[in-house]
């Protein structure tokens, strides 16, 4: 192997160097809607990429380049396009890849905005989505259509945790001649790398672990640059001539970075979805440590599970390094570093008990949001799905028992009593008293 | 477009724009293992400014049919052969790396087909160590890595990348990776086993340019001295860029370029 800057250099150091004018160590942030030009003719050279350089901040800012090639770096990809957020990044992702009539294999473990999307919006759009069982391999080859021009699935599934078998849905998605997409969110690229493991792109909601401090909302699109598309031939957007910037083929003129080029010169310059500088800076801070917090992360994460898996108030615990997880195998070759640190578990007494745990928490917040360096806690059936009976969240994988756990980094001890003291404040006094 | 060559297909950019042997032509030979995308920010310039391009793809590089031609001479009657097939009777000859030795092997061959020299990224010996050279010629993915981290001068290895977004040393990779198994080797190969320079630098009477990085590795700026000796020859250092200069600088490779052509 040759000698490359490793992870934890790249995180802090990946895309960027000294300002040359103020020799300023931390990333400026260019708070700038515009670039001067030099001349006439460095801007229509700009403005027809014959070469490269910022012109406006919808398309391009220099702080925003930093992160966008950091995380390029820290997933091992070619290019990234860092979005306002991660729901921008996924749409970015598809509007690059297709248009009316495109078909979508999605695994149906996923975030629920992405859900919605795939379901309500998209459609409206001529796109198609069939959600397939994570851990049905097969399913994915079986719900393929001509029309399907892309494979989505999670890292970790929502809410389960499900581990799809990354390398052979790559290769079923291969075979039709269609990328593979991945939300990485829950893992980061410091607990797995999908690019590794034949996956084509990746998108993240930054606003999680990537910024880590739950105070910017934030998303990215990184491309590995593998995916052969003049090869598979169903990416007229990418191999073929585009009226929008004088006949320009993106495969032919780009090669490995033709789709990340093509997300950025159309999808900022025409959907408009772009990073704030000032956010950029903000998930910059939060890079810079991730392959700090992350272990820390998951180390708290396991005392807080085996805690739970002990608790007579718990009925389970899904999380995939217990060896009761139905992909606790597969975590061992996808996630070696560990699986996290959000997941799920259900109370004994439904919906009431879970009431009563969230309202005895202290330490742990009840919000809407995973991946922040404070512990947070939601549970679905008495808030976010609350409008939903019984058979209804059964339907959605959500029992009334779920609560689902984003585990931070305080002291671990004191996680374990904060739940331990909510949990005995959640169930009827006989069984507290126990 | 495609041209057929000895028979052989074979791609060429042409920077954006139709080709058009009436304009001046300005051809562009990649460097090892690479394509005709690693011009892709220097080559639209030219086609958009009143010169007509032709940034190929060598023989089982890219898009062009195989097999690699395994010596410096046989790529620069390959040249000529190409110039044929355009209809193009003088170029401007750009090169990368191997490219260059090339380009100048064959401005040495056929003076009256060449009008101008440009060399990025040259030596007038090409040395390959074997411990690059064995794993290139078995198509082992180390060759990549090793080619990705000697070639980026150390300042890109960390990026700062002038085209928003891109991480150069994933790009450079990526680009190897998509090559032909082998395919690398057989060029490194032809690179160390190419002795004519001197003998090139002689016959040459053209203008010529070197473009050179002055944290290059795998071509140190002092290994291009003998190549100065072609009459009126410029030199061009650009400073922090490293081998893959076209991708590290490819603002300041242009604006070089420019000088020349």
């Amino acid at each position: 192997m040759a000698e490359f800057a490793k992870f934890d250099t790249l995180s802090l150091h990946a895309g960027q160097h000294p300002d040359p004018q103020f020799g300023a160590r931390a990333v400026p942030i260019y708070q700038t809607t515009s670039y001067v030009f030099r001349d006439t003719d460095h801007a229509a050279a700009l403005f027809n990429l014959e070469r490269a350089g910022h012109i406006y901040s919808r398309i391009s800012n220099p702080t925003v380049a930093v992160l966008e090639e950091r995380l390029s770096a820290l997933e091992g990809g070619v290019g990234c396009v860092a979005t306002a957020s991660g729901q921008a990044a996924l749409f970015l992702g598809i509007a690059t890849l297709m248009g009316q009539g495109g078909h979508i294999v999605s695994s149906a473990s996923i975030y629920g905005g992405s859900h919605n999307l795939f379901t309500h919006t998209l459609p409206r759009f001529g796109i198609t989505t069939t959600f397939v069982n994570p851990r049905d391999t097969d399913g994915f080859k079986r719900a393929l259509r001509p029309e399907t021009r892309l494979v989505f699935g999670e890292t970790l599934g929502n809410p389960g945790l499900e581990i799809m078998d990354l390398p052979a849905v790559a290769k079923i998605a291969h075979g039709h001649g269609v990328p593979l997409m991945i939300d990485n969110t829950f893992a980061t690229p410091y607990l797995c790398r999908p690019f590794e493991h034949g996956v084509d792109l990746v998108m993240h909601s930054a606003t999680k672990f990537l910024g880590g401090h739950g105070v910017a909302i934030a998303g990215a699109l990184v491309d590995s640059g593998q995916f052969d598309w003049e090869a598979s031939g169903k990416f007229p957007t990418l191999t073929e001539p585009y009226a929008g910037y004088h006949g320009l083929d993106f495969a032919e003129e780009f090669g490995p970075g033709a789709f990340i080029m093509r997300a950025r010169a159309e999808g900022l310059r025409d959907f408009g979805a772009t990073m704030a500088p000032q956010t950029a800076f903000y998930i910059l801070q939060g890079v810079e440590t991730l392959h700090l917090r992350v272990p820390r992360h998951v180390a708290n994460a396991r005392r807080v599970a085996e805690f739970l898996s002990q608790n007579p108030a718990v009925e389970w615990v899904s999380y995939p390094e217990l060896p009761s997880h139905p992909d606790h195998e597969r975590a061992k070759t996808l996630l070696p570093k560990g699986c996290g640190s959000i997941f799920s578990f259900g109370i004994k007494g439904g919906r009431e008990a879970g009431r009563r745990f969230i309202e005895s928490l202290q330490l742990f917040s009840h919000l809407a949001n995973v991946g922040d360096a404070k512990s947070l806690v939601i549970h679905p059936a008495s808030t976010t799905h609350q409008q939903m009976d019984a058979a209804a969240l059964k339907a959605a994988g959500i029992g009334e028992e779920l609560v689902r756990l984003s585990v931070g980094l305080e002291d671990p001890e004191d996680l374990v009593e904060d739940l331990s003291r909510a949990l005995r404040a959640s169930q009827p006094r006989r069984m507290a008293a126990e | 477009m495609e041209l057929s060559v000895h028979g052989k297909k074979v791609y060429a950019a042409t920077g954006g724009k139709a080709f058009d042997p009436a304009l001046p032509a300005v051809v562009f030979l990649h460097g090892a293992g690479c394509d005709h995308t690693v011009w892709a920010l220097q080559t639209r310039w030219f086609a958009w400014h009143g010169r007509s391009v032709l940034a190929v793809d060598l023989p089982g590089h890219g898009r062009s049919e195989g097999p690699a031609l395994d010596e410096i001479g046989a790529l620069a009657d390959w040249v000529v052969a190409l110039l044929d097939a355009a209809r193009v009777q003088s170029a401007a000859l750009v090169g990368h790396s191997m490219g260059a030795l090339v380009s100048l092997e064959t401005a040495a061959r056929r003076p009256n087909r060449v009008r101008a020299l440009a060399l990025c990224g040259c030596a007038a010996e090409m040395p390959v160590s074997e411990k690059l050279l064995n794993p290139a010629l078995a198509g082992e993915h180390l060759a990549y890595e090793l080619i990705t981290a000697w070639g980026l001068g150390r300042r890109a290895q960390i990026g700062g990348a002038e085209a928003p977004g891109t991480w150069m040393a994933g790009g450079t990779l990526r680009l190897l990776e998509h090559g032909k198994k082998g395919v690398v080797g057989i060029d490194l190969r032809a690179c160390d086993r190419y002795k004519g320079a001197a003998a090139a630098v002689a016959k040459v009477k053209v203008p010529t340019v070197l473009v050179l990085g002055d944290n290059d590795r795998m071509s140190p700026p002092k290994a291009a001295a003998p190549l100065a000796a072609i009459p009126g020859a410029k030199t061009i250092l650009i400073e922090k860029a490293g081998h893959m200069l076209m991708t590290e600088q490819p603002g300041r490779t242009l604006d070089a370029l420019r000088t020349l052509l």
